[in-house]
């Protein structure tokens, strides 16, 4: 099982690098990937820096070019395509089906993954894909229980990757436009949520209060720790009760089932967080990279180590964290 | 009248969303029959433990549908997970006498090579996605609820010879889909023993920011807006930009009257002004079109 970690800058990818990650994704500073926030991300001259770096070390290096093309800037998209391809990437991550075509007809020795953002939750959505576009490996939505994951690798056609730590989408990805609706960009059309530029943060005398494009997502009080700014983690008023509707602040950690994983066999555990620090990704990925590699040694006997548990409780958004739709209580 | 312009697009009626007993549902569509939409959708899109209607019962109002002179189109589920709804959907789609409209991927991989339609919730955003799948079959497609009048005008003027567009033109907007029911979570009960209580909001749980702003809407998986988004403002631009059907979403309550206004508003006979005070006595939580215009989904007064 193949360890993919996030890099959002150079010095992110060389610390997944050696903390030992099987595969690093990256992305363009652009709106053509799902983290397309402002001084994050790889210019060409870097991405063959980390390249470099990463082959030397027999580890992968991913593309992400996983957002919605429109046709006013489908360039933008392909010519993403062609950077990618031409770098030398080991395989590009891909959401939308119009770019799918264009690079599966023009790459046709590329390696192609299908995105989390493309939504594919289940084998006949994965087997259309693969027929047309030729995917070598599916991202699968954080919609699914680990039976239902167990399940769907023995009928997908291709290998199966999926998120193991980071925040937590509570929505199916690909298909969330809330966070448009309140500000008018959405991770499909500009390639993030909820995006700084229209998040605004404000002390009153009723509470710290955070807003996303003028609608009131959440007001705490100045006790009370600030998460992220994702609209689905904030609390409302249902029925006159003041709660969160959609989703706590949690993020998601599945360290405690994951020889459930390493059983049901998926092929890649992904790590969220692109957008995160060095810190966060050198920690994060000397964890897993121990607790996969004790899992595997000895699956029956596995448990995940307190010391594990501390540092990534360290560095998780909101206090707490969820096993999240692989347990089925929590759907 | 609306517009010189020979196109005049023709009203469909959505799907469903909600959960609504199975008398209502029968009756709702019996009226509907009698309204000016000239395509009914019909079937369960959101939720495969709502059952109150079967495959047979969808396919009996199909040919009801079809005697009195409109044409049916089945939808299906827009979030599939499980082999059941796998099943249910493959069987869907084994029946040839109607058209189907995919919600999920999955859909597309059953019905490729007949006629099909894609609904809002297929990831269609760009040209060269339309022209793969009208390769494909695809014989209308309703566009993405947050794409505007620029990518509807590019994707238009780009279209393969017979591809029809559509609109979600009025309704409260579908969001978002998720492995959770939040009506189950916010009425503290697990999905495995949601009870149906999504039952109990025939127009979905209205969720409001903490300062009384109404916000969202749930429906089971899906997330709604509590606003209802309206282009009954731009009709003579869609008519122009050359949209072939405008999509009604049914609400528990006035949509024959909805329908009519927007009819009423096609064939010139009803005054845009008037036509969009009626709208708003009838949406209690008021009215948003700030999709069309490019901006948030909530915007209001955007449009022209």
């Amino acid at each position: 099982m193949e360890l993919v970690c996030p890099a959002g800058n150079l010095p992110m990818l060389k610390a997944a690098v050696d903390q030992g990650a099987n595969a690093v994704y990256i992305g363009f500073r652009d709106d053509t990937n799902a983290r397309h926030f402002a001084g994050l991300n790889f210019n060409d001259k870097q991405i063959r820096e980390g390249l470099n770096y990463a082959h030397d070390r027999k580890v992968k290096v991913f593309v992400a070019i996983n957002t919605y093309a429109q046709p006013n800037g489908w360039e933008r998209w392909t010519a993403a395509v062609d950077r990618a391809a031409d770098l030398g990437v080991d395989a590009i991550i891909l959401a939308d089906m119009g770019v799918l075509d264009y690079a599966a007809e023009r790459y046709p020795n590329v390696n192609l993954h299908l995105s989390v953002q493309g939504s594919a939750t289940n084998p006949a959505a994965i087997r259309f894909m693969h027929r047309h576009f030729g995917i070598k490996r599916v991202v699968v939505p954080r919609v699914l229980s680990l039976a239902q994951v167990a399940h769907l690798i023995q009928e997908a056609p291709v290998p199966v990757e999926i998120f193991g730590f980071g925040s937590l989408c509570v929505m199916v990805e690909g298909r969330c436009l809330l966070s448009s609706y309140a500000c008018g960009q959405s991770p499909n059309t500009f390639g993030a949520c909820s995006p700084a530029a229209h998040v605004e943060w404000r002390d009153t005398a009723q509470g710290q209060e955070t807003r996303l494009g003028g609608v009131l997502i959440e007001r705490r009080s100045h006790d009370e720790p600030a998460g992220y700014p994702t609209l689905c983690k904030g609390r409302y008023d249902v029925a006159g009760e003041l709660r969160h509707a959609i989703e706590e602040p949690t993020s998601l950690n599945t360290l405690d089932i994951l020889p459930g994983i390493l059983a049901a066999g998926v092929s890649a555990i992904k790590i969220e967080g692109r957008q995160r620090s060095t810190r966060y990704v050198s920690q994060v990925t000397q964890v897993w990279r121990e607790a996969i590699d004790a899992c595997q040694r000895n699956p029956d006997a596995f448990r995940p180590r307190e010391s594990w548990h501390q540092i990534l409780a360290q560095v998780s958004e909101g206090a707490q964290t969820t096993i999240g739709p692989y347990h089925r209580p929590w759907h | 009248m609306l517009t010189n312009s020979q196109n005049t697009p023709r009203l469909t009626l959505g799907p469903i969303l909600y959960h609504w007993p199975r008398e209502q549902v029968l009756d709702f569509y019996a009226e509907m029959l009698e309204t000016p939409v000239d395509v009914i959708y019909l079937g369960e899109t959101i939720c495969s433990k709502r059952r109150l209607l079967r495959p047979e019962d969808y396919w009996e109002l199909a040919e009801r549908v079809a005697a009195a002179g409109k044409e049916p189109v089945i939808s299906t589920l827009a979030l599939i997970e499980s082999d059941g709804e796998l099943k249910t959907l493959q069987r869907l789609c084994a029946d040839e006498r109607f058209l189907i409209e995919a919600n999920d991927l999955a859909g597309l991989d059953y019905l490729e090579g007949r006629p099909f339609v894609t609904g809002h919730s297929i990831n269609l955003y760009n040209q060269r996605t339309l022209a793969f799948l009208a390769q494909r079959g695809l014989k209308r497609w309703v566009l993405p609820v947050e794409l505007g009048r620029e990518t509807t005008a590019a994707l238009i003027g780009s279209r393969p010879n017979g591809v029809e567009c559509e609109l979600f033109a009025y309704g409260r907007l579908p969001l978002a889909y998720s492995a959770r029911c939040f009506t189950a979570y916010n009425r503290n009960l697990g999905k495995d023993d949601c009870q149906f209580c999504c039952g109990d909001y025939p127009d979905g749980l209205l969720v409001s920011t903490q300062e009384g702003v109404p916000f969202l809407s749930l429906n089971g998986i899906q997330t709604q807006s509590a606003t209802t988004h309206n282009l009954l403002p731009v009709l003579a631009e869609v008519a122009r930009l050359g949209v072939d059907l405008l999509r009604i979403s049914p609400q528990s309550s006035r949509t024959a009257d909805i329908v009519k206004v927007f009819a009423d508003a096609l064939t010139g006979d009803l005054d845009l002004d008037q036509g969009l005070a009626r709208l708003r006595e009838w949406c209690p939580s008021g009215l948003s079109d700030g999709y069309w215009s490019g901006k948030a989904g909530i915007a209001s007064g955007t449009v022209v």
